[in-house]
This record gives C-alpha cells, sequence and structure tokens, in this order.
C-alpha cells in the first residue's frame, strides 16, 4: 500500500504490549506500513522479561500464559518465532499445619489428595470441571470474535447474536441456568453448591478475583472463574504455561514475526499525544517532539490513558468523557519478584515435586475475605492472597543453576491507599516484607534464601508501564465492563469516537490477560474498513 | 520375559507410574510418573535421562573391519576416522533395508555399531574373506542418553574431558566420576545430547553421579513416551513402525529401500561393491516409486470434524504408531502415515508417511484418515520435509 504522503504509515501503534505486537503484525501481513511506539527500553508491556539482576529473567508483570489464541500461533507461525510454552503440572495450597493439597495433572492422585478434607468433593470435581469445560466451550465463541452488539439489527450481527443464542440452547436448559448462575453469583456462593471443603474452595475461587477491587464473596465474581476452563495452551484444552524464557518471550516471539512480515517497531519512543485535525486522527508527536504521520493511530493503551491522556478530553464529546471516567480501573494487585539461592521448602510436605506448578496462598476462604476487608479500607492486605509460580524449575534458563525465580502475584494492594496513591513509594518495602513474610510462614528459612527482590505497587505498574491506577488488565474484567461494554458501551468494536483513531489493548473486547485476542481483532477490524 | 538392564535398580525405585514396556527384551520404562510430558518438556528446555541399553551393539575388530563395514552398510566405512560417529542404514542384495544405526570409529581396526534388531547372524553371514571378530556387546554395556539444553552443562560437571569440544557425531573415552566410559554427541531427540556408554558393573555410579550433577539443572529421567514424541518432531524413523526390515516381511511391498525412507543422503555409491549395490544404483536411476515426507495435519480442519461432534479437538498427548491412510484429492490411496505426534514445541499436529513419489514435494497436499467419535474422516495434511524440530543447538 503506497501511503499518500511521503513517509507517512498506513498505521502507527502506541505501545509495543503483545496486543499492540499482534496487531501490526496482523496488518503487516496484509501489506500495510506500520510503525510500532514504545514507551520503554524494551518490548512486551505487561508481558515482559526483565533481567533485573544478573543471570535472572524475571517474568516482571504476567507470569503463566493460558488463554493466548491458538489461531494467532498458526497465522503468525510463533513457533517458528520463539514462542514456546511448557505446561505447569500442579496446583498447590500449602495450609500452616499438615501438607496441605496438591492438585495433580494425575486425576486418581488429585482425588486422593481432595479425600483427605472431603470424600464428597473428591468426586464431585471431575464433574465440576467438565461442566465448567462445557460452560467454558460457549464463552469461547464469544472470545474468537467481536463482541456481539445486542443494539444493532444489521444482519450480520442479527445473526452471530442468534449463532450464540443457538449454541447455549444446543447446550440445553441445565446450561442456560448455570450460565445465569454464573453471571450473578459470586464465586464462593457458586462453589458451595458444589463443594463443602473451604480448603479446596479457597484456591478454586480466587480465580473470580483476579485483577478485581472485589472478594470472592462479592457477586458477579463467579464468572470470571470460567476464564480458568477456557485456557489452552496448543488448542488441546489444557490451562496454565510458562512462556519460556519468560512471558516476554511470548512478545518478543510476536515482535519477530510482526518484524519479519515487514512492521518497524521503535523502543524508547514515547508518544506525547495523538496528532488530531479537524477532529480526525492523522499522526502522533512523541515526547521529544518527532511527529509522526500516518492514516491510523492505534492505541495499545488502556482507554484512560489514550483518551484522557493522548487525546485529550476538550478533543472528545462530554457525554464520550463521562463513561472513560467511570470505566473502572481500581488497580488491587502488586507483584513481588525473587531471586534465591535455593528452592523453598515448605512444612508439611517433602521434596520438589509439588512446585512444579502454582502455589496459591489462600488458606480458607475467611482469609480471603479478610485480606478484601483490608484493601477496603485503603490498606494493603497484610496477609494477602498471593499467587506463587517458580518458573526456574520447568525453564532453568531463566536463573543460574541451582537458583531460583520466586514470582508473587499479590491480592490486595489497592491503587488508593488511604495515604494517597503517591504516597506507595513510601510503603513499597513494607508491602513488600509482608508478601515475603506471608510466604515465610509456609517455606521457613525463605527470607535467608533471597538474592535480591522487587516490590511492584499499583502505583509502579502505573508509573512504570502505563496501566492507569495500575490495573493489570488494563481495566476491571468485572461484568458491567466486558463485552459491548468494553470500555465504552457502544465502542466496542476496536473504534473510537475520533475518527481513525482505534484502540487494540485490553481495555477492550475481549479483555485483559495475555491472549493477543485484542490485537488480532483490532487488526481484523481495521482491515475490514479498508484504506 | 523381558530382563532388567544395568541401570534397573535405579529407574525401577524412580518409575513410580510402573509404566513398562519390553524393548527388545529388556525393561524400558515408558514414562517415570503417569504423564509422560514433563519428561518431553525436560528434553527441549532442560534434560532427560534415558536408559537405552536395550539398543543392540556390536564390537567390530580386526584389520578388514573398515573393509567389511564399507561392503556391509550404504557408506564407505574405511573414510571414517576416529573418534568420529555416522549414522546409515544396511540393506540385502535387492537393496531393501535391513536396519539403521550407527557406527562409531574408537580405534583404526575397533568399531562399535548400533542396531535396532538382533544382527549377529546377519554381519556373520555378510563377512565373507574379510579379516574381522565381531562381538555382540549388548549385555556388555549400559547405555544412557543425556539430551537436551542443559546436557552439556551436566556433563561438563562429571567428566575429565572437555565436553564442550565434543562436536556433533564425534566420541571420545573419558572419565566420568572415575568410571571408563565413552561419550558421543549423538542422540535420537534431534537437541543437544550425548550418548554414554558403560561397562555394565560401573553402570550404576555413571547413573547417580549424572542424577547428582543433574539436580541443578532441571534433569528428569526420561522415558520412550516422551523420547517417541521427541524422535518425531526431529523426523527420525524408527525401524518397525516407519519401516520394517527386510528380513522380517512377507511381500516385497512391505520392504523399502533407503531412498523409500529419505535415506537416500546416506548411500554412497561411487565406490567398491556393497551388498544391494547393484539395485540401489538400479533405483536412484529409476527414482524411487514412494517417498518418506513429513505431514502438517491442517488444525482448522480437524477442528471442524470435531466441532461438529460438539467437541473440541481430542488429540492423545502421546505419539501414534498406528498406521494411518493417506488419499490423494480425490480419495485415491497413495500410501501411509506409519507415526505421528502433536508437537508441544511447534503447536502442530505432524506425522511421517510414506506417500507415491509424484505428492512428495514439500508444500503439495494430501488427505489423511483420522477418527472423530468412532467415525472416520479426511483431512487435509501439508507435506513437509523433516526435520520438523531442528534448533541450531542440535548440531552446536
Ligand atoms: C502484575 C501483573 C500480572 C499479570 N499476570 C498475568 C498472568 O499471569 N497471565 C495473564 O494472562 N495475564 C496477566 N496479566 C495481564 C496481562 O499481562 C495484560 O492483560 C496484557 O499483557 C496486556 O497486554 P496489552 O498489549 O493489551 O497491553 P500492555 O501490555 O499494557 O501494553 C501497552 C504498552 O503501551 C506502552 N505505552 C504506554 N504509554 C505509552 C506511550 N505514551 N507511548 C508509547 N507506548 C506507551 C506500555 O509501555 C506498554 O508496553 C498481568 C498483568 C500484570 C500487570
Amino acid at each position: 500500500m503506497s501511503a499518500a504522503r511521503a513517509g507517512r504509515y498506513d498505521a502507527v501503534i502506541i505501545g509495543g504490549g503483545h496486543n499492540g505486537l499482534v496487531c501490526a503484525a496482523y496488518l503487516a501481513r496484509a501489506g500495510r506500513r506500520v510503525l510500532v511506539l514504545e514507551r520503554r527500553h524494551v518490548l512486551g508491556g505487561a508481558s515482559v522479561t526483565e533481567e533485573l539482576c544478573p543471570g535472572f529473567q524475571f517474568s516482571v508483570c504476567s507470569y503463566v500464559v493460558s488463554l493466548f489464541r491458538p489461531s494467532i500461533i498458526r497465522d503468525l507461525d510463533l513457533a517458528r518465532h520463539g514462542m514456546e510454552i511448557i505446561p505447569l503440572e500442579t496446583a498447590f495450597t500449602p495450609q500452616l499445619e499438615g501438607p496441605g493439597l496438591c492438585r495433580w495433572a494425575d486425576g486418581a492422585r488429585t482425588r486422593r489428595e481432595i479425600s483427605r478434607f472431603s470424600p464428597h468433593d473428591a468426586e464431585i470435581y471431575p464433574e465440576f470441571s467438565l461442566t465448567m469445560t462445557k460452560m467454558g466451550q460457549l464463552v469461547r465463541h464469544i472470545i474468537d470474535g467481536p463482541a456481539p452488539d445486542p443494539t444493532s439489527f444489521r444482519p450480520r450481527e442479527l445473526a452471530r447474536l442468534l449463532e450464540l443464542g443457538n449454541l447455549f440452547r444446543k447446550a440445553g436448559p441445565d446450561a442456560i441456568h448455570m450460565n445465569m448462575k454464573l453471571l450473578t453469583m459470586s464465586a464462593v456462593d457458586f462453589l458451595d453448591m458444589w463443594f463443602e471443603s473451604d480448603t479446596l474452595k479457597a484456591p478454586m475461587s480466587v480465580s473470580g478475583i483476579i485483577g478485581t477491587f472485589l472478594g470472592v464473596r462479592s457477586p458477579g465474581t463467579a464468572y470470571v472463574l470460567l476464564h480458568h476452563y477456557m485456557g489452552e495452551i496448543d488448542g488441546a484444552f489444557r490451562s496454565w504455561g510458562y512462556s519460556k524464557g519468560g512471558t516476554g518471550g511470548l512478545s518478543l516471539a510476536c515482535a519477530r514475526a510482526a518484524e519479519s512480515l515487514g512492521a518497524e517497531i521503535r523502543t524508547e519512543a514515547p508518544v506525547a499525544r495523538v496528532l488530531l485535525e479537524n477532529g480526525r486522527a492523522t499522526g502522533v508527536v512523541l515526547e521529544n517532539g518527532d511527529e509522526i504521520q500516518a492514516a491510523k493511530v492505534i492505541s495499545s493503551c488502556d482507554p484512560r490513558l489514550t483518551f484522557l491522556g493522548l487525546v485529550g478530553r476538550d478533543n472528545l464529546d462530554g457525554e464520550f468523557v463521562g463513561s472513560i471516567e467511570r470505566y473502572k480501573l481500581r488497580g488491587s494487585s502488586g507483584k513481588v519478584n525473587l531471586a534465591v539461592d535455593r528452592l523453598p521448602r515448605f512444612r508439611g510436605r517433602e521434596g520438589t515435586e509439588f512446585l512444579r506448578g502454582d502455589i496459591a496462598i489462600a488458606p480458607s476462604i475467611d482469609y480471603l475475605e479478610r485480606a478484601y476487608d483490608q484493601a477496603k479500607y485503603g490498606e494493603f492486605s497484610s496477609r494477602p492472597y498471593i499467587n506463587v509460580v517458580i518458573p526456574s524449575i520447568m525453564d532453568p534458563s531463566v536463573a543460574p543453576p541451582g537458583q531460583h525465580i520466586i514470582s508473587m502475584f499479590v491480592q490486595y494492594a489497592p491503587y488508593d491507599i488511604k495515604e494517597g496513591a503517591e504516597n506507595w513509594p513510601s510503603k513499597r518495602e513494607a508491602f513488600g516484607d509482608a508478601v515475603v513474610a506471608t510466604l515465610a510462614e509456609y517455606c521457613p528459612g525463605l527470607e535467608e534464601s533471597i538474592l535480591y527482590r522487587q516490590v511492584l505497587t499499583p502505583w509502579d505498574l502505573e508509573q512504570e508501564f502505563g496501566l492507569s491506577e495500575g490495573n493489570i488488565f488494563q481495566g476491571e474484567l468485572s461484568l458491567e465492563q466486558l463485552l459491548f461494554q468494553r470500555p465504552a458501551a457502544g465502542w466496542s468494536r476496536y473504534k473510537t469516537p475520533v475518527k481513525d483513531l482505534w484502540m487494540c489493548g485490553s481495555g477492550t473486547h475481549p479483555g485483559g490477560g495475555i491472549m493477543g485476542a485484542s490485537g488480532q481483532l483490532a487488526a481484523a477490524a481495521i482491515l475490514a474498513v479498508g484504506e | 520375559m523381558p530382563i532388567p538392564t544395568p541401570f534397573h535398580s535405579r529407574t525401577s525405585t524412580l518409575c513410580t507410574s510402573m509404566k513398562w514396556k519390553d524393548w527388545a527384551g529388556f525393561h524400558a520404562v515408558c514414562s517415570y510418573r503417569t504423564h509422560h510430558e514433563p519428561e518431553y518438556f525436560a528434553f527441549r528446555h532442560a534434560a532427560g535421562l534415558i536408559d537405552v541399553s536395550p539398543l543392540f551393539k556390536y564390537e567390530v575388530y580386526g584389520p578388514g573391519a573398515a573393509a567389511f563395514l564399507s561392503e556391509l552398510t550404504v557408506k564407505d566405512i574405511k573414510k571414517l576416522k576416529i573418534g568420529r560417529v555416522t549414522y546409515l542404514c544396511w540393506c540385502d542384495d535387492d537393496g531393501k533395508v535391513v536396519d539403521d544405526g550407527t557406527i562409531a570409529r574408537l580405534a583404526k581396526t575397533h568399531f562399535r555399531m548400533t542396531a535396532a534388531e538382533p544382527s549377529l547372524s546377519w554381519f556373520d553371514r555378510s563377512r565373507r574373506q574379510h579379516d574381522v571378530t565381531i562381538e555382540d556387546s549388548t549385555a556388555r554395556f549400559g547405555a544412557l542418553a543425556l539430551q537436551g539444553p542443559n546436557s552439556r552443562e551436566i556433563l561438563s560437571q562429571v567428566t575429565d574431558t572437555d565436553i564442550a569440544s565434543l562436536k556433533f557425531f564425534a566420541i571420545r573415552q573419558a572419565s566420568l566420576d572415575g568410571a571408563d566410559v565413552w561419550i558421543s554427541r549423538t542422540g535420537y531427540t534431534g537437541d543437544l545430547g550425548y550418548e554414554i556408554w558403560i561397562e555394565r558393573d560401573e553402570a550404576l555410579r555413571v547413573y547417580d553421579a549424572l542424577t547428582d550433577a543433574g539436580r541443578d539443572y532441571g534433569l528428569l529421567p526420561a522415558g520412550l513416551d516422551a523420547l517417541d514424541v521427541a524422535r518425531l518432531e526431529a523426523g527420525f524413523i524408527m525401524n518397525g513402525v516407519d519401516y520394517f526390515s527386510a528380513h522380517h516381511c512377507l511381500t516385497e511391498e512391505r520392504k523399502s529401500s533407503p531412498f523409500e525412507l529419505g535415506l537416500g543422503w546416506t548411500v554412497k555409491l561411487d565406490r567398491d561393491p556393497f551388498v544391494g549395490h547393484t539395485a540401489l544404483r538400479r533405483e536412484k536411476k529409476a527414482g524411487a516409486k514412494r517417498l518418506l515426507v513429513g505431514l502438517d495435519i491442517d488444525w482448522g480442519e480437524l477442528e471442524s470434524v470435531f466441532a461438529g461432534y460438539g467437541l473440541p479437538p481430542e488429540l492423545s498427548t502421546e505419539a501414534w504408531r498406528d498406521g494411518r491412510p493417506v488419499y490423494d484429492g480425490s480419495d485415491r490411496w497413495i500410501g501411509q502415515a506409519t507415526s505421528g505426534a502433536w508437537s508441544p514445541t511447534l503447536k502442530k499436529n505432524l506425522a511421517l508417511a510414506q506417500i507415491e513419489a509424484s505428492f512428495a514435494k514439500p508444500g503439495s497436499t494430501v488427505r489423511i484418515e483420522l477418527t472423530a467419535e468412532y467415525r472416520r474422516h479426511r483431512v487435509t495434511a501439508r507435506v513437509l520435509e523433516p526435520p520438523f524440530y531442528n534448533p541450531a543447538r542440535k548440531r552446536a
């Protein structure tokens, strides 16, 4: 496609996170001249690997991959560009007393483990998985296409709604009822319908709250549980995996694919604002003052940053500004990354076999609820929910021999602490200490093994990664902000009220997580309207 | 009844799954735990340790050894340098493959050969005037394959020799934790890897030394199920699966020539006569009728076949080896896929197949049979040239 003006790009993409890179690759594949501008010195956004101390490759933010769309892997030949996924094998929930609960890939072994807490739950467990998988299958269709538009009478929209309707109808009344329950209930209430053991329910319920400012007893959190059962590394339906070399490895594979298709990528190129001419986006201005012209501007930043930051509220209609202001970001999580000189030893369990997966510090539902209570009143949880992984066990390339990386995703750490978000830096180390102390209760000696520690508060996520209010998903994955309402009612199709300005980040349908879907679907929407 | 290998006391403690099979008369582990996948991923990201003692091993000694092996096999072994290993096959008089394996030149007049099948009698019968002694050393040696990106570092911890200087397909004698071993830079996974040959009395000591050294490098004991997936990605054929030894075939149709198996590159025709020479020369001129190819089975079509039953695609994580018919676009039978696997690394559904030569060009498409919900379907597969997986570190 020859550009109208010399030097003009067909598209300039703001942000080199995985969605921006996926979008760039698809546009380049269709022959478009594309430029990606990343603010930081590394690509990947929240899916990034950095060598924070010599020999240790940290997945600084996101740490496991599950929902990445298999069609993107095939279309962009990402395996050839270096994407490798190593599946997690276990899900371990330690307890302060006794060996805790470990769920294994081996069904019978999992049944025996759960039986120690409840023989009833042990038998229901596979049934539950089956039901959730069934529901996940239905919802999966929603992820793989643009959000259906219920207000439209265009035949295509009606057909899509009908198609979804048919899928649910075919699945039968049970599925419809189940879906209603998922949409309205809390994660805990939903799990209560199946299970009795707190030890089992607690770690299961947390997938309903990740990235939200809600508790496991808050209504609507059941739905997000489903995301856990839609995971497919491979197209074979299994859930979570490590990206070789950290989650940045996946972003770099997307970048290599984009470059091989002709896209240009620049790092350390922060965009100051979107260039507008007669209400139309015509390019961007970098912070160093350089202007870059493009027929289309595509932002992979979150909706608040895009509209209130890069476009400016004066250039937008008041009602739209209002809806973006109401868009809930409310970051609630942080991250603590450790380099350690040995593997942690857990009380009550010998060996390391149960460390080949994720470890949930979620000993009971009350524990999780108490963690939420503190956050509600503007404090970080002194005993938080922690999702721990030690990727270096299965991907030794990320740490020196015998040494390891412990990655801890922590909730709750509210952006709006009562001292004010800007005072997070003075609480950063205290937060880090609380997290380490929490894990150390389960693994005595942890502190002595630490060689390096990185603490990321929601404030840091905002300042360093451009995630407004530190929301890990560029906006809560709560029901009222999903589907045709993401990011704002009527603007779920990657288009924006500013002509030639598009969005492709996880602030758009289908939402956060390393999925690539937003980038892929945005590219398809942009290509569909043509030049 | 199978018998234990020299490593049995270790492998049997580790094999908590109790999944074993009979490999050439020995007990061999399929997977140490209920699922083989961690072992597969260890090959690709850390290291796996496989007991490959059941491989048949032969020592060929004597002034006539090089000449004898050159006559027996498709390569001119006289040219093989001391300290080098070569992969090849050997044929019957009609130029049909009897077996495939490796030959290592340990000294001027000492070679070690590996084979998938018992071969002593065939070697003996082919010996003719050559001044050689052939010894079946299968039971004398234990053998371990240490495979994966960390294999070099692990081995460096426990040997006195400079492992980094041991080149692809080189072999050298070394001391491993005090035991005399032979180490070759070879393997069956298509990754960086080594094979270690040990007199059986020293076997356990070597096993323990490697396991200890591997602890900090993610080393896992690995079984044949994981190996099967890895070897498929590497495009390595297997006697008894992807072809049958000419010695076991009731019909001519079942036999394969090296050209048909993609082993044409091992056949050196411009030299003194060897077993099968005339037939292979003839076939080379005329061109093989069938060819071994790789297939990439179309994922979209596979997905829609299953979606037709309301199912997500159901694929085994294990490799398969129950042959499947292959057809052309108009449903005419053109050959068979003999083994296949979902490649967790390449994210492709792969198979090895022997099909009519006119379809063998990379990029051409064929149809392969698959079963979904007990019913037969045909889906498109694209022809690829193996190896499917070929990382730079394989030869590094
Ligand atoms: C701590 C944490 C843990 C997480 N854990 C997981 C997990 O385990 N699994 C999972 O699936 N998901 C996880 N997520 C969510 C997931 O990482 C994100 O949803 C996903 O990476 C977002 O990708 P994206 O490309 O849409 O946006 P981003 O990755 O946010 O990319 C936006 C890019 O824009 C850049 N940018 C910002 N401003 C500018 C500017 N002015 N000019 C130029 N560039 C700019 C940013 O630097 C960034 O690179 C986690 C997120 C966080 C923060």
